[in-house]
């Protein structure tokens, strides 16, 4: 059985989700993203680190084309989701969104009640028939965000009344609702008391079998924890990529080492 | 007068004193400030204000006292008085000043009593129109039986006596027209507060917003002018004898409800758009985040996150309307008169104030004294309102701290 399990949650690296190809983003003036190449691959948790300010949320950002509703900012360069180019013309943004998730920093439940936050995506884009339906996904939403058995008998109550990590788990549940295929996660934990990050650590761990997970972290703890593999962006550069063991025990580059040693950043 | 150059005189001892305490207190320090407790200028405000707010106090109430018609003691006894007061304190907080003396928070403890007698005085002056007001009203209760004001259906001053004075036909009015100013104003402020903080462009937003509050500036004598003038014949043009005949004469219930929902407008766009730009940016980040268009998000996110303090700028915007006189004086006509027909002529409880108490009145008679009671009524209703529409809006702003 043991064996099982782990050939299961093994990484298989060869199914690349999303593919980058030279992408610069510029807000104004500011070249924020040089030049990056990435590729994510399916079922895995890969973690983005680096310095603040180094690119990484933005980066994220342009995964899902969150950047469009910033004014300012312009991205260059390939997207592939699946092979097909998400800037495209023909891409709807609105759709996308649907199938690469996102969770920010901060917990922002809708201020209305826990049932209607998880019910919020799956009626947008009518993916329950009926009541029951919808009932049905957002059971299953919940117990995917491992927070079921503690809001079950209060799902009317409003969302904004759990405690920041159940928010959070909540937020992570109404992304997961609307069956998306990538789940971007943009510094999740850093509103989050240890316990609640423990908790959100544990659920990312098993979202990976389902989802290609990204996450942007100020931890370098919780990338090694958490990722299989890990970018470094520095500067607007991706400096490194690779598995995350030989990131962090193992850097190619001087400038990865002297961040993970605590140097710079 | 002797009161005005009494003023001077003390503001003069003032002056002085500010001087005197700076640099006595300078003096016996040896002329270095690190001795002193506080900076020199503090020991002159000390000195200044120890002199001089006793001695404006004892000068207004003398002041008050004789516009009371009290002239005892003549002008020469209070102005020594006054005099000895400035002078006295003066020299008191001189002999006190010194390097030991904490100038500074006595200074800052006289400038927390001036600041809380302005708030007295703001908090005074309304207590005093209240009750003018309850008195009045009572008065006027014991000339005229209140059942027939509160539930009469007739208004018929007639300054013989022997008038109809119920309230109820001025009530429609005010709330007909109130309705449909706000019918008007409610629905074109929220979708303009919404087009502004959600879809234009920061540019378009740095030109419209403004010209948007300009609308509020303008003044409400001018949009009566514009409802008696403009908005009336035309209404009596098209709905008038030679149209549809609904309406009589310019002046009606559509008019003034017309133009004042104009008004109202910039009221409600510009609030409704400072508590839609108050709902988080995470919000609607989040709705974008799982697909949802920008008017999903506004319809079901943001609109639900600003409800309440929406409610609360309509209900500011009702209160206003309720209590609007120059639109209706002009543009809603003279009659009292309990009709369904918004192109009927009405009036409102405001326009009657202004009839009843313009012109020769004895104030004295129930005619003229039941401008107070319809000003309590409108006060009551309209302090009903704000009180509600202020507790709406805290409550919401509860809800992202």
């Amino acid at each position: 059985m043991k064996d099982t399990t782990v050939t299961e949650r093994a990484v298989q690296m060869d199914d690349i989700k999303i593919s980058a190809r030279g992408v610069q983003v510029y807000y104004g003036d500011n070249h924020a993203i040089k030049d990056v190449n990435v590729d994510i691959a399916d079922k895995t948790v890969t973690a983005f680190i680096g310095p603040s300010g180094c690119g990484k949320s933005t980066f994220l950002r342009c995964l899902n084309r969150m950047n469009d509703t910033i004014d300012v900012c312009r991205v260059e360069g390939d997207i592939l989701l699946d092979g097909e180019d998400i800037y495209d013309r023909r891409v709807d943004p609105v759709q996308l969104r649907a199938k690469v998730g996102m969770v920010f920093q901060k917990p922002n439940p809708f201020p209305k009640s826990i049932y209607d936050n998880v019910a919020y995506g799956p009626r947008i884009h009518g993916l329950a028939r009926n009541k029951a339906d919808l009932d049905e996904i957002v059971e299953k939403a919940l117990r995917r965000g491992a927070i079921w058995d503690e809001v079950k008998d209060r799902l009317h109550a409003p969302g904004t009344g759990l405690s920041g990590g159940q928010q959070q788990r909540l937020c992570i549940a109404r992304a997961v609702a609307t069956e998306p295929e990538v789940l971007l996660m943009d510094e999740p934990c850093s509103a989050l008391d240890p316990i609640a990050t423990a908790q959100v650590e544990e659920l990312i761990d098993e979202l990976r079998t389902r989802y290609s997970v990204v996450i942007v972290t100020h931890s370098m703890q919780q990338a090694a924890r958490v990722s299989q593999r890990t970018a470094f962006f520095h500067l607007g550069n991706l400096v490194e990529y690779g598995d995350t063991d030989q990131i962090f025990t193992n850097p190619e580059d001087s400038r990865t080492e002297a961040y993970i040693s605590g140097r710079i950043g | 007068m002797p009161a005005q150059w009494t003023l001077i005189a003390v503001l003069a001892i003032a002056v002085a004193g500010y001087f005197l305490g700076r640099s006595r207190a300078l003096g016996r320090a040896g002329g270095d400030i690190r001795q002193l407790h506080s900076l020199p200028g503090y020991y002159g405000y000390n000195v200044a204000l120890t002199g001089l707010v006793p001695a404006l106090l004892v000068l207004g109430v003398w002041s008050f006292l004789r516009m009371r018609g009290v002239t005892a003691g003549g002008t020469f006894v209070p102005t020594l008085l006054i005099l000895a007061v400035s002078l006295g304190l003066t020299f008191l907080a001189l002999s006190r000043t010194g390097p030991a003396f904490r100038a500074r928070n006595a200074v800052e403890r006289g400038i927390l009593w001036l600041l809380i007698g302005a708030a007295s005085i703001a908090i005074l002056t309304t207590l005093g129109i209240v009750l003018s007001l309850i008195f009045n009203t009572v008065e006027f209760f014991r000339l005229y039986p209140a059942a027939d004001f509160f539930f009469g259906t007739v208004w018929q001053p007639s300054f013989g006596g022997g008038s109809s004075l119920g309230i109820l036909p001025l009530l429609w009015g005010t709330l007909y027209i109130s309705a449909i100013a706000l019918a008007v104003a409610v629905p074109i402020g929220l979708f303009a507060a919404f087009y502004l903080s959600e879809y234009a462009g920061p540019k378009f937003r740095a030109i419209a917003k403004p010209l948007l509050e300009v609308l509020a500036g303008i003044p409400t004598i001018v949009y009566g002018l514009f409802a008696l003038l403009t908005v009336g014949p035309l209404l009596l043009t098209v709905f008038g004898p030679e149209g549809a005949s609904w309406m009589q004469g310019g002046t009606a219930v559509m008019t003034a409800g017309l133009v004042m929902g104009i008004m109202l407008i910039p009221f409600v766009s510009s609030l409704s758009d400072d508590i839609i730009n108050a709902v988080p940016q995470a919000m609607r980040d989040g709705s974008l985040g799982l697909g949802a268009t920008k008017s999903e998000t506004v319809r079901h996110v943001v609109l639900p996150a600003a409800l309440p303090g929406i409610v609360g700028a309509i209900l500011l915007a009702a209160s206003r309307a309720i209590g609007e006189t120059m639109i209706v004086v002009l543009g809603a006509g003279a009659a009292a008169r309990l009709s369904l027909n918004p192109f009927d002529a009405m009036t409102t409880v405001t326009a009657k104030i202004v009839s009843q108490l313009t012109g020769d009145s004895d104030f004295s008679s129930p005619e003229a004294l039941v401008a107070f009671s319809l000003g309590m009524t409108l006060f009551v209703i309209t302090l009903g309102l704000n009180v509600l529409a202020l507790y709406i809006v805290r409550k919401y702003r509860e809800q992202y701290e």
